[in-house]
């Protein structure tokens, strides 16, 4: 009896210990297999914060209704309001109708105070975000409105008001008595408006209305300027006015834009008169992109071309061509701009509605809205809903478009920029502005990194190189004992105090003592190359006091003593050769811009940071190279020079070339140094003098102000992964070429 | 000359010189820290000089700090007496201090323009809670507005006096900060469990009558709290000092403003050592103060530390469950390729980007979810939604994971592997031998890794600077209220200090010592941290050499 429970306790006790053992074994192996987890994820998940910026605009099935309002009236105009739940539509008859954009119910109608007697002949609007629209009548005269919209809450809920208001009064302006307006450009602001327009008889009319507040009474008095800027010369499309009010744009249907100058409102100047179409195209429709820079322009065969003002060589703008899109077919109908990105919509004569981006050179969307085509069309504030008069009905759809302004174009070629004389690669992530177009070029800041990086191994691979041949090849192992490990411990030395001393010691120093970095920089190789020739001079019984392999210990001192005659001879060469203040120098005689902290600093720290690196891997590779070899071309009468160079560092060499893609891999992820010892401007020279951004730095100055999930944001996130892409190639090849060259030394 | 090129020597040299250049840097950095470091505590003389300068006289309060030779002309175009501009001239940095009354604290001065210098002993130092230091001479102490000493009982009087006001000064912080900073913070959590309670659509008002109990009583706590201070504030504004300073104006100082008053010329090597001490004593302990310029840096080396144990807690287990994969479990063969390749990347991956890995996943992804099902009565202010102590040590843990499986590797390889087969032999499963005989050997070399994990983490700023570290927390990460280990606050580093003060602080000359001070702490904790490692793997290394013979 006592016995069985013996015999069972000792199966359960069994049962227990390989139920334990099994759990292990299967708990170590998640545990392993957890880190190529943890770098999956780290990959994984920077890429999918990505991948949103190249996904193409998607639309929404949406809702359709009928139209809402005068149902006999033309459609001048469709707007929504920010959150797009109120439409508003704007007809011929003067209506203004506000809708609600899911059902199409009237929320508010009003009539505009157009005079008895009176026709709407023309309307225009002003850029989409002020509200301001503009009435041209049969008489000459036109009514500026401006249609805005408040936010309350009763009871918790958002209750959106529409409200409409005739900023300069309710009685029209006169533009011209030349008969009605046949066309009409509005702007207008806190504190003038301008208004541009063809009349009957084709003259070209501008008035320019300024707002002036008397300083005693809340009165305000309006100052209208009128002038007459010439004479039309065929039918025209369209008239534009940015809305800065500076000039003026009459395009004609043929194609012809001409480019007016009403800085001076009285006085009208005609820049430039160019044809914007190829020869065999019409111009259907025509548009000012927000910011009023650029003019985009649709044609007769479906193209999209883009032509902003340039600088000429005498400094004359110039309406200059920039890009073009070839996406639609049919004759491009309207173009709406998106209100605060680079980004369009068209529609065409088939229906087709195309979603664009400028600056990235995008086409994000085609697709038929409607084969009966479309009159007008409406896009949000947020751009994240459209509204679209197709026939009789008014269709309303959502508007998937995160990341329209980011393309491969734009992240790693030259872009042709707005207010810039050629296309340039620039990084510029954010303005004052609202209407400021982002400049999210990688080309400078990867360019920062490699500079870096670059300048960095020049200094460090020498270095670290010949010391680790030296300390692996010749020196004693008590020294060596002690030389190994004070150079690997740099390693640990955190990169923000080089970075403290680089930037707060050395970038100062090295301003005002130029020339002693460079005499030493220049000095220390030939002087340890003088004492090692007078060294083989001594007798031999001098020389045989220092045993071989302490030749480095004795160097200690020549290095300082170097040091202290490149500070003592510094002025005076400075003197003779630099007219006594090199830093003046290097910026009058040479006409090189010269940074405080500039890439000489960053490639001395950064060297330091990355020297123990490749030191440490090289030194392992050359000390691990079989004894044997060594020793048999040592037996066989080679010089240890000549074993070294025929025999080590052949063998070394996959090993060594490893150290420099760690050494690489470092550099260029290494942020701190980089940060604290360079301007930080996102730059492209290669002058060492001056200063850069990297990609590292950048992230780190830039990502704690990104808003989350914004362009921004996933761009400093695309920048890290480049980062990890880089140190990714770097890392592995490395690891393959080492794993190579174990196999290799094993079966030696 | 050829021969002795041809025979390969020169070269050899030249190598050499790669070596020494190497070790000359190395050596010559640390030595820069250690000296500007050390130096910042000690008390230097304050001279008492008639400076010429544009041919008019002035006096000139300070200490010289820093000295330069640069080219005559550079120094001042209308020098003195320098007739020939080419040549070099000495200048000096001179602390003058007083910096409500200049608007500067320091001053380059010519050498050859300074005339009359004397260090006399009764030049005072203050070292004032705002505005910096105070170079003068002691006029009158006043207590209630009546002068009661004058001359040289006055420094006796000061001396008498600050002690009892620095005891009302931590009196007065005490309850500022730490009660009423507990009141605040048990209102706040109220607030949070009324909202709660909101969103449970509660509706026993017993409940909501509670919590408002509950706060009243806290207000009425407050408000003996504020009465107290009323008065503490008018017993501490009592006294006051007057002061003349170099340009001879009178200066009255309030006593509560002083941190202390000093005559560093009076003042013999051992009291400079006593006072050192003091100074060492006071950087390591006290706040900072004046927007981190001055005082201590008691919370970045507390941050620091706090992070790097939750860090600790995080790295060594996962750290060494993969290495004894690596080593006791996997047969060698491509998929431990992979995971060697992956932990060589993981060592290699910038550290920012694990910053931004950080920020992404773990902050904004599990942080913004662990919100929403923990904590929606604080919404829209997030609790771990945002940087905070938690998502640094983790993003960290997750920096330092190759250092301890490396380590800890190396470690298991080491063991001789008779000791397994032996443990084997006995009857023992294979995980009873990892755990009563290959764990505990290994050992060290875990406790190896974890401290070079903790050096590696202690001087990593980049990534924290976007999970976490902030130039000025409010709080420490664990204090006295509920539940104690705040996770979710944001927290000081030392290496962030370094970045944040000598870099972000507008007056570069004033806070340039006391960076060098923190670099040289920090130097001195990673280089203990990587010595002891270095020291406890070669004692390993011997032990198993000892076994295995």
């Amino acid at each position: 009896m006592e016995n069985t429970t013996h015999m069972t306790s000792t199966v359960r006790l069994r049962t227990w210990r390989m139920t334990k053992d099994v759990l292990a074994r299967y708990g170590v192996a998640i545990g392993g297999v957890g880190v190529i987890i943890a770098l999956l994820l780290i990959f994984l998940y920077l890429f999918s914060v990505v991948i949103p910026l190249f996904r193409p605009a998607h639309i929404s099935k949406g809702v359709s209704y009928p139209i809402p309002g005068p149902t006999g009236s033309q459609t001048l105009h469709l707007a929504m309001e920010e959150q797009h739940e109120i439409g508003s539509r704007f007809t011929d008859d003067g209506k203004i109708t506000f809708f609600d954009t899911s059902n199409g119910h009237i929320v508010l109608e009003q009539v505009a105070p157009i005079p008895h007697g009176t026709r709407i002949t023309s309307f225009a609007t002003g850029s989409p975000s002020s509200g301001i629209f503009a009435y041209g009548l049969s008489d000459g005269s036109a009514l500026i409105g401006q249609h805005f919209y408040t936010v309350t809450y009763p009871g918790d809920k958002r209750l959106i008001t529409p409200h409409v208001s005739y900023p300069f009064g309710e009685t029209p302006l006169s533009v011209t008595a030349h008969g009605a307006l046949v066309h009409l450009a509005v702007q207008a602001d806190e504190d003038s408006g301008t208004l541009a327009g063809v009349a009957d008889s084709g003259s070209v009319e501008v008035v320019r209305i300024g707002r002036i507040r008397s300083f005693l009474s809340d009165e305000v008095r309006l100052d209208i300027t009128h002038a007459t800027a010439g004479d039309t010369h065929g039918p025209i499309l369209e008239l534009l006015v940015p809305p800065l009010q500076r000039s003026l744009y009459v395009a004609y249907r043929s194609g012809e834009v001409d480019f007016f100058d009403i800085t001076e409102a009285g006085t009208p100047q005609k820049i430039q008169s160019v044809r914007v179409t190829a020869p065999d195209e019409e111009l259907t429709a025509i548009t000012l992109l927000t910011g009023g820079i650029s003019l985009i322009c649709g044609t007769s065969t479906g193209r999209i071309a883009q032509w902003f003002p340039v600088r000429s060589d005498k400094g004359i703008p110039e309406l200059t061509f920039i890009r073009d899109f070839h996406a639609q077919n049919a004759p491009i109908t309207g173009i709406k701009p998106e209100y605060g990105r680079k980004g369009f919509l068209t529609y065409d004569a088939e229906g087709v509605l195309g979603i664009y981006h400028a600056t990235a050179h995008r086409v994000l969307l085609t697709q038929e809205l409607s084969p009966a085509g479309i009159t007008s069309m409406a896009v949000s504030p947020r751009a994240d809903a459209l509204l679209a008069h197709a026939g009789d009905a008014i269709q309303f759809r959502l508007v998937d478009n995160e990341h329209p302004d980011i393309s491969w174009h734009t992240l790693w070629q030259k872009v042709w920029y707005e207010d810039y004389e050629k296309p340039a690669y620039v990084w510029q992530s954010s303005a004052a502005t609202d209407d400021f177009e982002p400049k999210f070029s990688l080309v400078p800041i990867t360019f920062g990194t490699l500079k870096a990086a670059f300048y960095a191994m020049l200094f460090a691979i020498p270095l670290s190189i010949l010391g680790a041949i030296y300390t692996a090849h010749f020196m004693r192992p008590e020294m060596r004992q002690i030389v190994k490990p004070s150079i690997e411990i740099m390693e640990a030395l955190p990169t923000v105090i080089l970075g403290f001393l680089a930037g707060l010691w050395l970038a100062p120093y090295a301003e005002a003592h130029l020339t002693e970095i460079f005499l030493n920089i220049f000095l220390t190789f030939p002087v340890i190359f003088l004492v090692s020739y007078l060294w083989s001079l001594l007798p031999f019984d001098m020389r045989s006091r220092i045993p071989e392999g302490w030749e480095a210990a004795l160097l200690v001192p020549i290095v300082i003593i170097t040091g202290f005659i490149a500070h003592a001879l510094a002025p005076g060469i400075e003197d003779v050769f630099f007219g006594g203040n090199i830093r003046e120098w290097i910026t009058h005689d040479l006409g090189i811009t010269y940074d405080q902290r500039n890439c000489l600093i960053v490639g001395i720290a950064m060297g330091f940071a990355v020297i123990p690196t490749i030191f440490s891997i090289t030194e392992d590779a050359i000390f691990g190279v079989p004894k044997h070899l060594t020793q048999g071309s040592l037996a066989l009468g080679a010089t240890p020079w000549q074993t070294l160079q025929k025999i080590v560092l052949l063998t070394a060499s996959p090993g060594i070339f490893s150290a420099i893609m760690m050494g690489l891999g470092r550099a260029v992820g290494e942020t701190m140094i980089v940060l604290m010892a360079t301007g930080n401007t996102p730059i492209m020279d290669f002058n060492i003098f001056q200063g850069f951004r990297s990609l590292s730095a950048n992230i780190a100055v830039e990502m704690p102000e990104a808003e989350v999930a914004s362009t921004h944001f996933r761009i400093l996130f695309l920048s890290g992964l480049v980062l990890f892409g880089l140190t990714f190639l770097f890392n592995t090849l490395a690891e393959v070429v080492r794993h190579r060259l174990r196999k290799k030394y094993s079966s030696l | 000359m050829r021969d002795w090129i041809k025979s390969g020597d020169p070269w050899v040299w030249l190598s050499a010189g790669g070596v020494s250049v190497s070790l000359v840097a190395v050596f010559g950095i640390i030595l820069l820290i250690i000296v500007r470091g050390l130096g910042f505590f000690w008390p230097s003389d304050v001279m008492d000089a008639v400076v010429v300068e544009n041919g008019s006289p002035s006096r000139l309060i300070g200490e010289i700090t820093e000295e330069e030779s640069i080219p005559a002309k550079l120094v001042d175009k209308t020098g003195s007496e320098a007739e020939d501009l080419d040549t070099l001239r000495k200048r000096y940095l001179v602390k003058v201090g007083n910096r409500d009354k200049f608007g500067f604290d320091f001053r380059w001065v010519p050498k050859d323009s300074i005339k009359e210098t004397r260090y006399p002993n009764a030049v005072m130092v203050v070292e004032r809670r705002e505005w910096g230091n105070l170079y003068g001479y002691i006029k009158s102490v006043s207590v209630d507005g009546k002068v009661v000493a004058e001359g040289e009982s006055a420094w006796t009087k000061l001396q008498e006096l600050l002690p009892g006001i620095h005891a009302l000064h931590d009196q007065i912080r005490n309850i500022e900060r730490d009660e009423i900073g507990s009141i605040n913070y048990k209102i706040e959590r109220l607030r949070l469990k009324k909202r709660k309670l909101e969103l449970a659509n509660e509706t026993d008002p017993e409940k909501f009558a509670e919590l408002e109990r509950q706060k009243e009583e806290l207000n009425i706590q407050y408000k003996a709290f504020q009465d107290q201070l009323i008065g503490l504030y008018q017993e501490i504004g009592k006294d006051s000092f007057t002061v003349e300073i170099m340009d001879g104006q009178t200066v009255d100082i309030p006593l509560s403003k002083v941190v202390r008053a000093y005559r560093p010329n009076e003042m013999g090597v051992g009291s400079k050592i006593a006072f050192y001490a003091e100074k060492l004593w006071e950087f390591l302990t006290e706040d900072p103060r004046e927007a981190n310029t001055e005082g201590g840096i008691f919370p970045c080396i507390f941050g620091t530390v706090v992070m790097v144990l939750i860090m600790s807690v995080f790295v060594t287990p996962f750290g060494v469950i993969a290495a004894l994969y690596l080593k006791e479990y996997a047969k060698q063969g491509f998929l431990t390729r992979l995971i060697r390749i992956a932990v060589n990347n993981l060592a290699g991956v910038p550290s920012i980007v694990y910053g931004v890995f950080g920020l992404g996943f773990f902050v904004y992804f599990i942080g913004g979810w662990i919100d929403e099902a923990l904590f929606p009565e604080a919404l829209p202010n997030p609790t771990f939604g945002s940087p905070g102590l938690l998502w640094a040590s983790l993003t960290l843990a997750l920096l330092t994971l190759p250092v301890v499986i490396v380590s800890t590797e190396e470690g298991l390889a080491r063991i001789p592997s008779n000791i397994r087969e032996g443990s084997l032999a006995l009857g023992a499963t294979k995980a009873e031998t990892l755990w009563r005989t290959i764990i505990p050997m290994a050992s060290p070399a875990m406790m190896t890794g974890l401290i070079l994990a903790v050096a590696r983490a202690a001087g990593e700023v980049a990534p924290l600077m976007l999970v976490g570290v902030v130039k000025l927390a409010p709080s420490l990460p664990i204090d006295g209220n509920y539940p104690f280990i705040h996770l979710e606050r944001k927290f000081m580093h030392l290496g962030f200090h370094i970045y944040d003060v000598g870099f972000q602080s507008p007056n570069v000359d004033a806070v340039r010592p006391l960076v060098y001070a923190t670099a040289f702490l920090l130097v001195v904790v990673i280089m203990i941290l990587n010595l002891t490692s270095i020291a406890i793997r070669n004692h390993l290394r011997e032990k198993y050499r000892a076994i295995e013979s």
